[in-house]
């Protein structure tokens, strides 16, 4: 993909995926986000890495409009304004979300969970009389694939391992074909095999999909090989490789050294 | 709710109430065999709350909205048919008015309220038995699910909503009768109410009713509308970032929800022979939910049982200890979510997706209050 940020702003603006300006956020007046700017290319995958309460899921809250925030434009494919939608309307944008803690539908069965995440009419008065199709069966079918899943696609999703309800999650992501995927410390809480799966698992959705993650494994970032922005107290810190960032002295003082 | 639990439970209904039909008009009083009048009409009274029971359920089990307000709709069902069977009464009346009924000849009113035109009518009283606590609920569902009320702060505002309904109709000049409501019906559609052959019918008509109400109900909560209010009850902020809005689909099923009990309020009218404000009392709904929990709550069909056992046991209680039926029922409330919290059904169907782990009462709504 060739892109053309040298050329200056406007044709970096018109490039660009997702572009935060100067978004603050107060909570009774602690500033979880301080004047963020951040711009994120077509395809792109990004790691987002940041102590805790460096402002990671507040940036994940308003760019998928769980979160207004008190200041700042977030624009998204160039002309839309994100601080004006909620966040069914966002999510029918293309922008899918998975938390940090999995968050799936428990008592439906694995497929259930995929083909209610599948890309299709939001209305009831879709969903009342909907029949699965022939199409939305293949396409459950591919990404159980995807996410090693198909050997478990009939259990209920409350049945699955950590590891397992993680995919899940982001398969239903991928059901929902999204242009941009924010991922919330996806391996969390999983063992090194899972972690290495997962990776793996990121890089190929990032064939088709940009992706910002967000993420606290250093070991899991590192194997990513992604561009790597660190919040620190709800602004940006530093910006660059992971080798980069980890030789920048600011971010050894507040978040690799001490 | 399986389709094979459907399926027996409406076989079972139908069966025993067109038993019950038969044993009643086919054999003399005499006989061992014989159902006497009384157990019809109290039967159809058990099947007119199984309907106001499915309705709870629909929107508690499935949506996951505590609703503590639901026999306000059954109520304005049973008002919409009783200001039928009102006028129906014609000159028969104390007072003899052909237009107006007793109460307001009592209270000197010399014409009929607006609100009372076309209550002359069955087709158009049947319409408005669906139609008022449809808008009603329409309103209020709209307004508390856009300002994301969930959880007790919702069940409250529910509560308040019956309680307020209740004052106004214990209001004489509301125009329903005030606190003594509608009674001395005489027939309903020309059939005297009063005929053994009308109860039996009308036990028949709640019993095709109710089943319908569970196809309905059924059929809803399998399709994949049912599956996004599943998700909803799990995890409603999910389904948002899924690009689902789940406040259109509780208004979808709260006004289903709503309909439904109002058919079942005018079904029981004809059957007690009175509607009054005590209808809308708050006490009434929490039963209703006590019914859901005992039967097992997201299975449809416990609905029914839960209705039909615990009005079953208030009769038989409130007859030897009617001062203790409330100790009772709490005691039942209380053991129930201690002992079975997936209700009778739902712990004889293990198996069964529904709910995931035991639900009760409270749990959810600590849950739903955390959340």
């Amino acid at each position: 993909m060739t892109t053309s940020t040298q050329s200056g702003a406007i044709g970096a603006i018109s490039e660009t995926l997702l572009y935060l300006d100067g978004v603050t956020v107060s909570f009774d007046g602690f500033r979880a986000l301080n004047s963020l700017s951040l711009v994120l290319e077509p395809g792109e995958m990004r790691a987002v890495i940041g102590p805790n309460g460096a402002g990671k899921t507040t940036m994940m809250d308003v760019i998928t409009g769980k979160t207004r925030p008190d200041e700042g434009k977030v624009v998204y494919a160039a002309d839309t304004d994100l601080t004006r939608l909620d966040e069914p309307a966002i999510a029918a944008l293309g922008i899918g979300r998975k938390f940090q803690k999995p968050t799936v539908f428990e008592p439906h069965s694995v497929r259930d969970n995929l083909l209610l995440a599948l890309h299709n009419d939001r209305r009831p008065k879709f969903t009342l009389f909907a029949r699965e199709t022939a199409a939305e069966r293949r396409r459950i079918d591919e990404i159980l694939a995807t996410i090693r899943l198909t050997e478990q696609q009939h259990r209920l999703a409350g049945a699955l391992s950590h590891g397992q309800k993680q995919w899940l999650e982001i398969g239903m992501l991928l059901a929902q074909e999204p242009r941009l995927l924010l991922v919330d410390e996806p391996v969390a809480g999983m063992t090194d095999a899972e972690t290495a799966q997962t990776a793996e698992l990121l890089r190929e959705i990032n064939r088709t999909r940009s992706v910002v993650v967000v993420e606290h494994d250093m070991d899991f970032v590192r194997a990513l090989g992604v561009k790597v922005t660190v919040l620190h107290e709800g602004s940006v810190l530093s910006e660059g490789t992971i080798d980069r960032v980890s030789a920048d002295p600011k971010v050894i003082d507040v978040y690799l050294g001490r | 709710m399986s389709p094979r639990l459907t399926t027996t439970t409406l076989i079972l209904l139908l069966g025993a109430a067109a038993a019950m039909a038969v044993l009643h008009l086919a054999t003399p009083p005499g006989s061992a065999l014989h159902v006497p009048t009384y157990a019809v009409s109290l039967t159809g009274k058990y099947l007119c709350y199984a309907i106001l029971a499915v309705s709870v359920d629909l929107v508690w089990g499935f949506a996951g909205i505590l609703t503590l307000g639901h026999a306000a709709f059954f109520a304005l069902g049973g008002y919409a048919m009783g200001m039928y069977l009102m006028r129906e009464i014609g000159a028969r009346g104390v007072y003899g008015n052909p237009i107006l009924p007793d109460f307001m000849v009592f209270l000197n009113w010399k014409t009929l309220p607006w609100y009372w035109h076309g209550f002359d009518m069955f087709w158009f009283a049947a319409i408005m038995v669906l139609v008022v606590p449809g808008v009603l609920a329409l309103l209020f569902g709209y307004f508390a699910f856009r300002s994301r009320v969930t959880g007790v702060y919702l069940s409250i505002i529910t509560q308040a909503l019956t309680y307020a309904l209740m004052l106004a109709f214990f209001r004489n000049d509301m125009g329903f009768g005030g606190n003594n409501g509608m009674t001395d019906f005489k027939d309903l559609l020309g059939f005297p109410l009063a005929a053994d052959a009308t109860r039996v019918g009308l036990l028949l008509a709640t019993a095709v009713m109710l089943a319908l109400c569970l196809l309905f109900s059924s059929a809803m909560v399998r399709s994949r509308f049912g599956k996004v209010l599943i998700a909803v009850r799990e995890a409603e902020s999910r389904t948002r970032f899924l690009g689902y809005r789940p406040e259109s689909y509780k208004l979808v099923v709260w006004v289903v929800s709503a309909v439904m009990a109002g058919i079942g309020g005018a079904l029981y009218v004809p059957q007690v022979g009175i509607i009054n404000p005590s209808e809308f009392a708050p006490a009434n709904s929490i039963e209703a939910v006590i019914w859901v929990a005992v039967g097992g709550r997201g299975t449809l069909a416990g609905a029914v049982l839960g209705a039909v056992l615990v009005n079953f046991g208030k009769t038989v209680f409130t007859s030897w200890l009617p001062s203790l039926w409330l100790f009772a029922l709490g005691g039942l409330f209380i053991l129930t979510t201690l002992f079975l919290p997936r209700g009778i059904v739902g712990t004889f169907r293990r198996r069964d997706p529904v709910l995931p782990a035991p639900v009760t009462p409270a749990a959810s709504a600590a849950r739903e209050v955390a959340s």
